[in-house]
């Protein structure tokens, strides 16, 4: 039974450097995609939110209040808890307060009915709703960021061992580790590819580095610039990656996209 | 009823009941009306609502609403201006349907005899029944004048009394032979308005009077006998309960009947008894409910004031106010009326009687004649004398009893504080906790501190003794110094000090003691010297000064802001245990554990911690989850309430631990299956997890073979034990290959166990692996470097991937841009603190086994398996992983089989385990555990 490679066609990891936002926010501390892909949400360090359209206009469209979802907004916080806000209701104390962590919560992740939150602690805390457990793994090191793979099985980790380790979500098996970037006093971002294909990571030589998820083997390395990296994001549906890093923001796409002119800069 | 039978012909047959009209030619048979459809309605063709069940049911207006279909329509607004004269009082009827109006209705307009007036018998056969035995009985007629005077409600009692003779009025019992009373009417009563023509009233009475028969006998008078039983109920003295002659014909037979009755013998009676009807009730009277058999009506409050409600005789009060009530006899009640004086005093009491003469009036005493020159103020002199020592404290004290003179007092009434003006309104002292510190301490924590004090007490009794000389010259200048200082500036705060809850010194009740009279004296004026003598003459100069000193101080700084302060708190309501304390009931494994397995990259179930945890009920609704727990309560992690400070609080056994421990292999097994651990390899995975039909799994287990084949260059450097001992004896394993198979599942491979028991299993197995593993250590470390030097970017060997990381560290830090970030290090947030224990120290720690032959021996394994994979190349995938895993049994079978062997021995294996296990350092902390809970 032959292994099912992925369509040669289908370009897998953004490889192109495609523009860079300049943010005026400081230095980025954080880069989201939204849900489809569209907008990307940065927060700088001046206190502001600002979310932006990288693929087409770059016109600042709003500051918004940072939403996972819809009705609930959950925040981790570096007093070690996690706090789940209702945005219904908008009342002024928390729904529940998570505050089975011992140390900051560095990364914060939500699925459908999970919260998974990585902590300086070294634990990554699953909290399952639907089965109302709590699982707490041990990664040792303090966790710089936690997310689910696309699938739902899985769970990666990056901790300040400059390691990724990808958990699996039931059992806390290890499935594979990456290492080679360098995260040792900054809380660098970790993504997965769109496709689950790639693990990728933030780093602070100024470098995003991908591996193979499989194999474990270091795919690619985009100079992204010279400082820390400290956020990325990638796309949930094209293979097209935002790098924060200083204070602009960088969009990174696949190689096959035509050129539409390098870096750009926004009037700020 | 029968019906009379119509036809002759038909004379013998009885028939009850209506008959049916004979059907007629043609008609159809009517449909019974369904039961639905038999409604009740009323006149006007509507649904009678069955309001008032008891009058028949009504309904009120148009379908229970007002008036008509329109509904209530107001009446027009007339001004009254013009039409003043029309205008008219709107009565209840106004209000009111016709049918309320009706016969059966609430207002009916008909004149009908009402109740009181009806006859007996209203029925008609009855009635019939009269007529019939009037016309026969003797006296003709009767039932006429029956009818027309006959009282309406007669009990059958009072029907039977009067059918063997008797007549209201009279008393029952045999007849009496006596002298009929002298009716006179009392000589004090005056009659007022028109009196009876005496010769209608007198003069029959006297006739009566005159004639008397002899052998006429009289009926009984109506007199109760006075009822001489005692006292047994609860009733007040002199309670008389309802009087029976008016219970017995109700207020208005008494009205008409006492006529006759024993009270009509006095003709001012006779009036009254007028009077008494002519107290008609004008306006509308109704009752809701009526009223009960033993009970009077209400008095008309609507009732008009009318004159003839008033009396209009001067008369004694109404019989039946005295001693005997209605009972008493009428002689007695004739002589009471006698004694004037009763009247304003009222009843007097069984056993008491009027005071024949009156008391003497109390003497009154004129006030004494006030001296001339008095003045309603008094001047309260001080009794301290006045010296210039004591000026301040004298003030104090002046200042505390509130005794000083007018031009003083304007003064200080500002200057009062709130616990003086408290004690000058005699209020009440604020219950404040006793404000010694050492009070909220724990008996525990107080025995230390004293012992602390006492400890540096003595020390510094040790070093002052040889001051002492020294200090003694001082003394005598200085205390009263020092004293003197004190009271000058305790000035106002002094008045309260020791004078209530104050006890600093609770402690010590010898010295709260000495303090406190201490307090007292100086409150008093006493001079400094004269203090010292309530301080304790044992103690040495100096720390009497000192003693002083304090309690100088304790006095000062005891202000009533103190204890205003202090009673806003109180003491706790609950004495707050101490020795428990809420924690969570399931907590996070020791860490030392997971250290280990982190160490060996055995992530799973080593690592992790499950608890159940309780969503809060908005949080599940909101990500549209239903509730895993509804009927807890709980949110978050479930509490116990342990002791604070129990071993076991601290001491958490971690789960794999225990379930190693655990007597029987087979139960070791199966805890093991569980957790699988891993190998070194960084693709390992279990067989579980290549079962599993995800797509990333399945990916990492179909590539890693694929990497495997990639990266590892087929070098065989050592034959495994595992899979030689799986092929040297494939025969034994071919028959439990199915039971193994299926067991496959529960059952994982037996690395961890391998692990543990690794030099157990091989010292049994075979010579030649023996030489192996004692061979093992000293090539493990080429092995390794060899791999190193491979230069495979993802090295699959944690030892050397530890390695690596720590020699890049320096390597990356050193690196130019570096600097730049520690400049901006914080334009990009905290910096996250360094990894503690597990990233540098762990590391350290895994560079030194990593020449160790422990994870040599480990990367054997994997080396071993890589050849295996190798080898079954050319195989189908699936084949392979099937044979893997037989191999995989087969050696856990043998693994097992050994352990079964050396069960015998075990303490002696696990003996050996330990010296052997001396060298593997990674899963020794494990082992030693292990171990100990083994014995």
């Amino acid at each position: 039974m032959a292994f099912p490679r992925p369509r040669p066609a289908r370009p897998e990891l953004p490889r192109k450097h495609v523009r860079t936002i300049e943010c005026g926010q400081g230095a980025v501390r954080a880069v989201r995609f939204n849900v489809d892909g569209n907008y990307c949400l940065t927060c700088g360090s001046d206190k502001t939110l600002k979310l932006t359209h990288p693929m087409c206009l770059l016109q600042k469209v709003n500051c918004v209040q940072f939403n996972e979802e819809a009705t609930i907004i959950v925040s981790g916080s570096i007093d070690s808890t996690v706090r789940c806000w209702d945005c219904r209701s908008r009342r002024p104390d928390p729904v529940q307060v998570l505050d089975e962590a011992k140390d900051g919560i560095s990364s914060l992740k939500l699925s459908a009915s999970e919260i998974l939150t990585g902590s300086v602690d070294g634990r990554v805390r699953r909290y399952d709703l639907r089965a109302g457990q709590l699982y707490s793994d041990y990664v040792g090191s303090p966790i710089t960021s936690v997310c689910f793979s696309k699938d739902g099985q899985c769970v990666l980790a990056a901790s300040l061992d400059s390691t990724l380790r990808l958990l699996d979500k039931e059992t806390g098996e290890m499935l594979g580790e990456y290492t080679g970037h360098r995260s040792t006093s900054y809380r660098l971002d970790c993504v997965l590819s769109e496709q689950d294909t790639h693990v990728g990571s933030a780093s602070e030589d100024g470098n995003v580095y991908f591996w193979d998820l499989v194999e474990g083997s270091l795919a690619l390395t985009l100079p992204v610039g010279r400082g820390v990296v400290q956020s990325i994001a990638f796309h949930p549906t094209l293979p097209c990656l935002l790098a924060a890093t200083e204070g602009c923001v960088q969009l990174w796409r696949e190689d096959t996209l035509p050129a539409p002119g390098g870096v750009l800069s926004t009037p700020e | 009823m029968a019906a009379d039978s119509s036809d002759g012909e038909e004379e013998d047959l009885v028939n009850y009941g209506t008959a049916l009209q004979p059907l007629q030619e043609g008609e159809r048979i009517k449909k019974p009306v369904p039961l639905q459809e038999q409604t009740v309605k009323d006149a006007k063709g509507r649904y009678q609502r069955f309001h008032g069940a008891f009058t028949g049911g009504f309904s009120a207006g148009y379908f229970n609403t007002v008036g008509t279909k329109e509904g209530w329509t107001p009446s027009a607004f007339i001004s009254s201006r013009q039409k003043r004269a029309d205008r008219t009082v709107l009565g209840p009827e106004d209000f009111m349907d016709e049918e309320d109006l009706s016969e059966f209705g609430i207002a009916p307009k008909d004149i009908t005899t009402t109740d009181d007036f009806a006859s007996k018998a209203k029925d008609r056969i009855k009635e019939k029944a009269r007529q019939i035995a009037g016309v026969v009985a003797a006296i003709p007629g009767t039932s006429a004048l029956d009818d027309l005077i006959g009282p309406s409600k007669i009990t059958i009692g009072v029907e039977l009394l009067r059918k063997m003779g008797w007549k209201e009025g009279q008393g029952v019992g045999p007849r009496v032979k006596r002298k009929p009373r002298r009716q006179k009417p009392d000589p004090e009563v005056k009659i007022y308005g028109c009196a009876l023509p005496p010769g209608l009233s007198e003069g029959s009475e006297d006739e009566e009077d005159e004639y008397q028969p002899e052998n006429v006998t009289f009926a009984p008078k109506d007199v109760m006998p006075v009822d001489l039983t005692p006292k047994e109920n609860v009733h007040g003295l002199g309670y008389k309960g309802l009087d029976p002659s008016q219970a017995l014909f109700g207020a208005s037979g008494r009205e008409h009947l006492n006529l006759f009755a024993a009270d009509s013998e006095d003709p001012s009676n006779l009036i009254g008894d007028v009077r008494n009807n002519r107290r008609r009730k004008l306006g509308i009277t109704g009752q809701a409910f009526g009223v009960g058999a033993l009970e009077e009506e209400d008095d008309d409050i609507y009732a008009t004031e009318t004159l003839s409600k008033y009396d209009t005789v001067l008369k004694d009060e109404e019989p039946g106010d005295g001693l005997y009530g209605w009972t008493a006899p009428k002689e007695y009640r004739s002589k009471k009326r006698s004694e004037t004086e009763v009247k304003y005093i009222g009843k007097i009491l069984d056993g008491f009687s009027l005071a024949s003469k009156p008391s003497a009036p109390n003497k009154i005493y004129l006030p004494p004649d006030l001296p001339r020159n008095y003045r309603p103020v008094h001047y309260f002199r001080p009794v301290i004398a006045a010296g210039n020592e004591n000026y301040h404290l004298q003030k104090v004290l002046e200042e505390s009893t509130g005794k000083l003179g007018s031009d003083a007092t304007q003064q200080s009434r500002h200057a009062l504080n709130a616990s003086q003006r408290r004690e000058q309104l005699g209020e009440t002292v604020l219950k404040g906790p006793a404000p010694s510190v050492l009070e909220y301490l724990s008996e525990k924590d107080r025995e230390r501190l004293k012992e602390v004090k006492q400890a540096s007490e003595q020390q510094m009794k040790a070093k002052m003794l040889p001051q002492q000389p020294r200090n003694s010259r001082f003394q005598p200048a200085s205390p009263d110094d020092a004293s003197h200082k004190w009271q000058m500036l305790l000035g106002g705060q002094l008045a309260n000090a020791g004078s209530s809850d104050f006890k600093p010194f609770a402690r010590d009740p010898e010295k709260q003691r000495r303090y406190e009279s201490f307090v007292k004296s100086l409150k008093q004026g006493e001079k400094v010297d004269t203090l010292e003598r309530y301080l304790d003459p044992n103690m040495t100069e100096w720390e009497r000064g000192r003693e002083q000193e304090e309690f100088f101080r304790a006095a000062m700084f005891y202000k009533s802001s103190n204890s205003a302060l202090a009673s806003r708190f109180t003491r706790a309501k609950y004495e707050d245990d101490a020795d428990k304390v809420e924690v969570p009931r399931d907590q996070e494994n020791d860490i030392d554990d997971k250290e280990s397995a982190v160490k060996m990259k055995m992530f799973g179930k080593l690592t992790r911690d499950k608890f159940e945890w309780h969503p809060e009920k908005l949080l599940c609704k909101r990500f549209n989850v239903p509730d895993p727990y509804p009927e807890s309560s709980i949110v978050g992690l479930p509490k116990v309430k342990r002791d604070k400070y129990s071993v076991f609080n601290f001491l958490t056994l971690s789960e794999p631990t225990t379930s190693v421990t655990q007597d029987t292999n087979e139960r070791k097994q199966e805890n093991n299956s569980v957790s699988k651990p891993k190998k070194p390899s960084r693709w390992d995975i279990s067989d579980k997890e290549k079962e599993k039909k995800d797509s990333i799994s399945e990916f990492i287990s179909l590539a890693r073979s694929k990497a495997d084949l990639l990266q590892k260059p087929p070098v065989p450097t050592t034959e495994e034990s595992g899979t030689k001992a799986a092929e040297t004896l494939p025969s034994e394993a071919d028959n439990e290959n199915k039971d193994q198979e299926q067991e496959e599942e529960s059952r994982p491979s037996m690395d961890l166990f391998k692990a543990i028991f690794v030099s157990s299993s091989d010292e049994k197995s075979s010579s030649e692996e023996e030489s192996d593993e004692e061979q093992q250590p000293s090539t493990s470390v080429v092995d390794s470097e060899t791999t190193g030097q491979a230069g495979l970017p993802g090295s699959s060997s944690s030892n050397i991937q530890d390695s690596v990381a720590v020699k890049a560290e320096p390597g990356v830090s050193s690196l130019p841009a570096s600097k730049q970030e520690q400049n901006n290090a914080e334009e990009f947030g905290p910096k996250l603190p360094p990894s503690f224990s597990s990233g540098s120290t762990w590391q350290q720690e895994t560079v030194v086994p990593a020449s160790s032959p422990g994870p040599g021996r480990k990367e054997k394994h994997k080396k071993s398996r890589e050849k295996h994979k190798t080898k079954r190349d050319h195989k189908h995938k699936k084949e392979k992983k099937k044979k893997h895993r037989k191999h995989k049994t087969k050696g856990k079978h043998k693994n097992k089989k050994s352990e079964k062997d050396s069960s015998s021995d075990t303490t002696d294996s696990s003996d050996s385990l330990s010296d052997t296990d001396s060298t593997n350092l990674s899963p020794k902390e494990l082992l030693r555990r292990l171990k100990q809970l083994q014995y």
